[in-house]
């Protein structure tokens, strides 16, 4: 309380900055490649839990300036296969602790998670989803347009629409979080345990000797190094590329937008997969609206007008009165799509090459938990026990984790 | 997109195809062989050749696209493929 009245009084903040830029080392034990919140989360947990504070984190921009800057925050862990609700599920529980463990705080809200289902086949996926999360502990549950009125009474349940409302899958523990808070605090406090943060530096080549990477080339120089991760979402064929394997990845736009900001009215995130629309209200009271991929592969963030037109048509019809509500700002981010909509983590064919890739739509709610397994998979060499079942080698057994009916939206 | 049977149609009214690329043949190939064509892309980023379809008149054709500016560089029927001038990225 002191302590509060006086930094008030003063004025004066605690320092909230990334030591200088300085030049790069020659060598590290570990460089990281990617500056985005999965990067960042993976630097922290290696210094934090093993200890391994050799580290060099490599952005080409500035700092978190890819898809954790663009994302629509979306928190939550009602996936539709096991493998995908328990990893899920630990990162809720991590974002939960997150502003405590940083501190600084991811202004996580925990709003409730709506997906809504317009058609029976809908309902089915909601039912499987709903029957999947209980038996793993994870609070969801099917709900019918009554409790959806109670839970959010301006959504438009007329059934007089192109697409009625027939039911929703609701899942309590859906948030939203400050995405570039949860970058800021993961670098901040990786800094202040020694782990290097390079800005505007690319990697443009790996150095790979008898089948082992042995360095990286920069555009600021060449660096030796023991281990390498690559966690650069929609760059991240091209980098697989340079070490010299190719992914199940194809990179495609995803698009959002707010609106201006006006009073609170929306509490929870809404999400219908069948209209491909997600939509939830920040604390600054605009509405953070995303709708499906693009329909084709494209290294660009350019916006479309097609995008805001699909989404503004199914947009009205569940919120009639948004109509005169107009867009303050429209941008898109480079997603690396999977086609069973799960991950690639861990291994590589390289030696001591790892990889944190396939985040597409759905890696922001993710970032704690790729954090602690890709620090464990590193520093040990085996992958850990919730990443396991992401492994590149699982298309090659034909052993893909088929998050389909989960992730046909954004997440 | 200029399509070789309608002329330039609105981007809209095109399905994605994937990407141009040779079939390894069933009865001989190997699992991972298999497994490599079925799910690992190259996803360069660059000229790519791909498959286009015009929906509204149920028609396929080939594309080449430029996949980091999204331009369109040149379109042609299915049947050009094999000619000497096109051969297959994949
Ligand atoms: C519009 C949109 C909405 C989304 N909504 C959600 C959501 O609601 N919930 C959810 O869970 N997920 C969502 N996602 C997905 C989520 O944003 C990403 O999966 C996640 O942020 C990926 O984090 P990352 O750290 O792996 O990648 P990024 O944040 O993209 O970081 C990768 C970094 O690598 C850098 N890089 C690339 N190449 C090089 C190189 N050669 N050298 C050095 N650095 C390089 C890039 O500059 C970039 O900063 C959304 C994505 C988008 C685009």
């Amino acid at each position: 309380m002191f302590e509060l009245l006086k930094r008030g009084l003063s004025g004066g903040r605690p320092p909230r900055q990334l030591p200088a830029p300085r030049p790069l080392k020659p060598s590290y034990d570990v460089v990281i490649i990617g500056g985005g919140g999965h990067g960042l989360a993976c630097a922290y947990y290696l210094a934090r839990t093993f200890g391994i504070t050799k580290v060099a984190v490599l952005e080409k921009g500035w700092l978190a300036s890819g898809n954790t800057a663009r994302n629509t925050t979306i928190v939550r862990s009602n996936y539709l296969t096991p493998d995908g609700v328990r990893f899920y599920d630990e990162s809720v529980r991590l974002f939960r602790n997150l502003s405590h463990e940083l501190d600084f705080n991811i202004m996580y809200g925990e709003r409730g998670h709506l997906t809504l289902a317009h058609t029976d086949a809908a309902m089915r996926t909601a039912r499987w989803r709903a029957e999947v999360n209980q038996h793993l502990g994870v609070d969801s549950s099917l709900v019918y347009p009554d409790e959806i009125a109670r839970l959010c009474p301006e959504l438009n349940l007329s059934e007089d629409v192109r697409y009625p409302i027939l039911g929703a899958l609701y899942h309590p523990p859906g948030s939203i979080a400050r995405h570039d808070a949860v970058a800021w605090g993961y670098a901040q406090r990786a800094a202040e345990l020694g782990v290097e943060i390079h800005t505007h530096t690319e990697v443009t080549g790996i150095d790979i000797q008898n089948g082992r990477v042995v360095g990286v080339k920069t555009n600021r120089g060449d660096i030796a190094c023991g281990k390498v991760m690559q966690a650069v979402a929609g760059m991240s064929s091209e980098l697989a590329r340079l070490a010299g394997f190719r992914l199940p990845i194809r990179t495609i736009p995803l698009q959002a937008c707010v609106s201006e900001a006006v009073k609170p009215f929306l509490d929870p995130i809404i999400v219908s997969g069948s209209l491909h629309i997600y939509v939830s209200q920040s604390a600054r009271g605009e509405l953070v609206m995303g709708g499906s991929t693009d329909p084709y592969p494209l290294y660009s963030t350019r916006s479309t007008l097609e995008f805001k037109e699909d989404l503004m048509m199914h947009m009205l019809e569940l919120f009639p009165f948004i109509g005169r509500l107009r867009v303050l700002r429209q941008w898109a981010g480079m997603a690396d799509m999977t086609p069973d909509f799960s991950p690639v983590m861990g291994l590589t064919p390289v030696e001591n090459y790892y990889i944190d890739a396939g985040w597409g739509t759905w890696g922001f709610k993710a970032t704690p938990v790729s954090g602690t397994c890709m620090a464990e998979t590193i520093a040990t060499g085996k992958p850990h026990r919730l990443c396991a079942p992401f492994s590149l080698e699982r298309f090659y057994n034909y052993a893909q984790v088929g998050e389909k009916g989960a992730a046909s939206v954004g997440h | 997109m200029p399509c070789p049977l309608n002329g330039p149609r609105n981007i809209a009214e095109f399905v994605y195809g994937g990407v141009v690329g040779a079939a390894p043949d069933p009865a001989s190939v190997d699992d991972r062989a298999w497994a490599e064509y079925l799910f690992i892309e190259s996803n360069t980023r660059g000229v790519v050749r791909e498959w286009w379809f015009h929906a509204p008149t149920a028609y396929w054709f080939i594309a080449e696209r430029d996949t980091a500016t999204d331009e369109i560089l040149k379109t042609y029927p299915a049947s050009e493929l094999g000619k000497a001038s096109v051969e297959s990225d994949a």
